[in-house]
């Protein structure tokens, strides 16, 4: 190892070997970076209002002044994709975020005690898997409200049942390890070896799981409000704007429609990709 | 001299690591001749594995032969290609592998097996080949052959399952087979009536065996020659008698030192004893001299430990530990001896009898509040794996401090820094590792934090699991050392389990034999070893595999 890297701490110097020996994962870092700062700094990038209409410049092509072309109403196609990428990325990470804290933590409790709680919590999750997802999500924000909060718990809800089995079946193969034995010989009580022993273990694990869930998480949120679900016009949204755009594109305006699809893609693809990196990097053991 | 059977002349194989090459072994010669019986023993990562496999061409994709040359019967086969190989494999040269279980197929009958060995080579119909797996199983010994050929793997016991490997390994008559550590792993009874049975079968057959094994008293047993490695290379090679007797190289000579023999004292299993000016013993009792009137430190009676499916695991043990003193609890796998540490420590509830600690009832209290019991800090376990029981995502700080943490509920600062970084110096472990990671850790140093992590709190009683079962012999020498001069320091109670009569003997005063859950015989330790009352203690005794410099020789006319 050079000089120049043996003074970073273990953590970096570990990412950096392992971003050495996975270009993609580094490539899908650098994407994901990428469009978190956009999204963090949409307000103070994006050229145009997103949401005022300007009639007289409906429908332009992309041009200098309007990197991604105007939609029917005039807007700045790159300015609404900024903002939405803003809202999009909100609702998948906190709906993520909800499921994976609750998930891992019911799950994980689960497979350290089995017994009735395991049976009950079980026969839930199999009860909710046993809907079509997507349908299921769609009739919650529906009887819910059109609300942003709904959508985040109606993803949220969804993605439950992947945590909880993951989180349940990687516990209880660390159930009788030494180190949990040894744990509670020192004193931890239950919630004690769940909260600060097993999870921690599991969390390479599901770190794999987070990432393809976040890809996952966005596409619902667009999926729903491509549907009239969720966000409402005008709300600059990906999944509005591939709706609204769709109309368009027989009649060959193929940009209200294309880059909003195009992001969405990325944005999961960048996701997907950064899993197994991630699991890698977690891992302590993987350092040396 | 006729050319060799096997011979290894200046063999280098190195590893690509992430931290660059590796050189496993640096330039091992060996001559086996047909019909002899080699062992080749080493600690861990003395390179014995490798050569072994480079020898079978199973190398992994990292490792690579950088030099030297392996000859078969005057044949070289250094760089075989998977066509030689296949020829010679099964049919010349074949492996029996530490692991029975993972060696055998689990969905598979093994007579069919055995049997597919069989028509690899040779040009059989499924009914000959069969006939002949049955043959074989005869021939390992293995009762109602025809109907055991119908069994799954996970049908049989261990012991089973390595004979079972050992007839498919000489199912085409191999003039050369390759034992890894073919019963580490199996308890020492089934260990020896294994290794009877490989050397009965090579030495009828005329085949050439390799035996690779950490144990150096089994190597002393079994085979006519012993190369003992070392870092890749061959240190030392002499028939076993000379080699125990006399050993020339100082590794040897510390490795035969190392190895418990039946007269062995903790102190003579390192030849100079670490001078070490031991703290003033904060308490030391002797040993069952407290005053009258100290209540006992542990009585545990009748105690049982029964599952739900029927199985009992503990039934009816009781006995009784002072304060100070030393108890081992000795017996083979599925003895109960485990359940019965678990239980003492309170991590698992009895279905019966009662675990008095220091007069007090811990027995009623459930295990999963036993953590808020004030008994808690008094009782204390150190596992038999100590890479298993470090949770891999502390530093060894954060191991030994999680106790403190919990049970004295110390705060991260300069008293919990102290406090640990003087457990670690009692146990002998350098500072600078305790920011390390358990994979970061040799065996010996994971050992020595799992015992400062167990003795930081200062409990009265410490139940040692196997503590040393996963060890080389020199690490195991010196965590012996170190928990004896512990317990006599801080006047500590021992509950000692082990399969290993031997290294129980030298840490206990009073030894109790457990067999299938019940006590078989108790007694003070050296009556036990040398005089057992019961034939299941005789035969534990006698299954040990051992060097007496009187007895080497006499093993070493039984194998050639």
């Amino acid at each position: 190892m050079s000089a120049a890297t043996s003074g970073l701490p273990p953590l970096l110097r570990h990412a950096g070997w392992v971003l050495r020996g996975n270009p993609v994962t580094a490539l899908a870092m650098l994407g994901t970076a990428l469009l978190v700062l956009l999204a963090l700094l949409a307000p103070w990038l994006v050229p145009y209002d997103p949401i005022a209409s300007n009639v007289r410049m409906a429908m332009q092509p992309p041009s200098a002044a309007h990197w991604f072309g105007t939609d029917q109403l005039g807007r700045d196609i790159l300015s609404r994709l900024l903002m939405g990428a803003r809202l999009d990325l909100a609702i998948a990470a906190s709906a993520v975020g909800l499921s994976f804290v609750v998930g891992a933590v019911v799950g994980a409790f689960c497979g350290y005690q089995g017994g009735w709680l395991d049976r009950a919590v079980g026969r839930g999750v199999d009860v909710l898997m046993a809907f079509p997802l997507f349908v299921l999500a769609m009739a919650m924000v529906a009887a819910l409200g059109n609300r942003v909060e709904n959508i985040v718990y109606a993803t949220a809800i969804i993605n439950l049942p992947f945590y909880i089995r993951f989180a349940r079946t990687e516990v209880a193969v660390r159930r009788q390890a030494g180190w949990v034995e040894a744990a509670r010989a020192a004193g931890h009580g239950r919630a004690g070896v769940v909260l600060g022993f097993l999870l921690p273990n599991i969390l390479p694990n599901i770190a794999v799981q987070i990432s393809l869930n976040l890809g996952w998480a966005i596409l619902n949120a667009a999926g729903l409000s491509f549907l009239g679900l969720g966000i409402t016009a005008p709300t600059p949204e990906w999944g509005i704007m591939v709706a609204e755009g769709a109309r368009f594109i027989t009649a060959g305006q193929w940009w209200l429609v294309a880059f909003p699809g195009l992001a969405l893609m990325l944005a999961v693809l960048c996701f997907n990709l950064l899993g197994d990196g991630l699991r890698d990097i977690l891992d302590p053991r993987m350092r040396t | 001299m006729t050319t060799p059977l096997l011979s290894v002349e200046d063999l280098r194989v190195s590893f690509s690591t992430r931290r660059g090459t590796v050189e496993a072994l640096r330039g091992v010669s060996l001559a086996l001749p047909a019909g002899g019986v080699l062992g080749l023993v080493g600690e861990s990562g003395s390179g014995k594995s490798v050569t072994s496999l480079a020898v079978m061409g199973l190398l992994d994709r990292a490792g690579r032969v950088t030099g030297g040359r392996i000859r078969f019967d005057g044949r070289d086969i250094t760089r075989a290609g998977p066509r030689e190989l296949r020829g010679l494999r099964g049919a010349e040269i074949s492996m029996v592998f530490q692991n029975p279980r993972a060696a055998l197929n689990p969905i598979r009958r093994v007579g069919e097996q055995i049997a597919e060995v069989l028509r690899a080579h040779r040009p059989l119909t499924g009914a000959e080949a069969r006939k002949q797996a049955v043959e074989l199983l005869e021939a390992v010994r293995i009762r109602d052959a025809a109907r055991r050929a119908q069994a799954f793997p996970h049908e049989l016991s261990g012991g089973m399952c390595q004979r079972i490997v050992i007839a498919m390994a000489m199912a085409c008559a191999p003039r050369l087979i390759l034992a890894d550590e073919p019963t580490t792993g199996l308890d020492v009874t089934t260990q020896k009536a294994v290794m009877d049975l490989l050397a009965t079968l090579t030495r009828e057959r005329g085949m050439a065996m390799l035996l690779v094994t950490h144990d150096l008293g089994l190597a002393a047993q079994y085979c006519d020659q012993v190369a003992v490695m070392e870092q890749g290379r061959i240190v030392e090679s002499a028939p076993p008698a000379a080699l125990f007797g006399t050993p020339r190289h100082a590794y040897t000579a510390r490795l035969v030192a190392a190895c418990p023999r039946r007269d062995s004292t903790i102190a003579s299993l390192t030849p100079e004893a670490p001078p070490r000016p031991a703290a003033a013993p904060r308490k030391a009792p002797a040993p069952g001299t407290s005053p009258p009137g100290t209540p006992l430190l542990l009585e545990v009676q009748n105690l049982a430990k029964r599952y739900p499916d029927g199985t009992v695991a503990v039934d009816d043990v009781s006995f009784t530990l002072q304060p100070g003193e030393s108890l081992g609890l000795v017996g083979e796998s599925g003895s109960g001896k485990s359940t019965v540490s678990r239980l003492v420590t309170r991590l698992l509830d009895p279905s019966g009898g009662r675990i008095l600690f220091e007069g007090g009832d811990i027995g009623g209290i459930p295990a999963r509040d036993f953590h808020r019991a004030p008994q808690r800090r008094g009782v204390q376990i150190v596992f038999q794996d100590a890479g298993e029981s470090l949770n891999p995502r502390f530093t060894a700080f954060d191991s030994i401090a999680d106790p403190l943490r919990t049970l004295d509920g110390l705060r991260d600062g300069a008293a919990l820094q102290r406090k640990v970084e003087d457990c670690a110096e009692d146990v002998g472990l350098p500072r600078a590792l305790l920011d390390r990671f358990p994979h970061q850790l040799s065996g010996g140093q994971r050992a020595r934090v799992g015992i400062a992590r167990a003795l930081a709190i200062e409990p009265r009683l410490l139940v040692l699991d196997e503590p040393t079962a996963a060890l080389d012999v020199s690490v195991q020498a010196v965590v012996l050392q170190l928990l004896d001069r512990l317990r006599r320091e801080r006047g500590l109670g021992y509950l000692f389990v082990s399969h290993d009569l031997n290294v129980v003997r030298m840490l206990c005063e009073r030894v109790i034999v457990l067999r299938q859950g019940r006590i078989v015989e108790q007694g003070e330790s050296t009556r036990l070893l040398h005089a057992p009352a019961e034939a299941y203690t005789a035969e534990l005794v006698a299954a040990i595999p051992h060097f007496d410099p009187s007895a080497a020789p006499q093993a070493a006319v039984a194998c050639s």
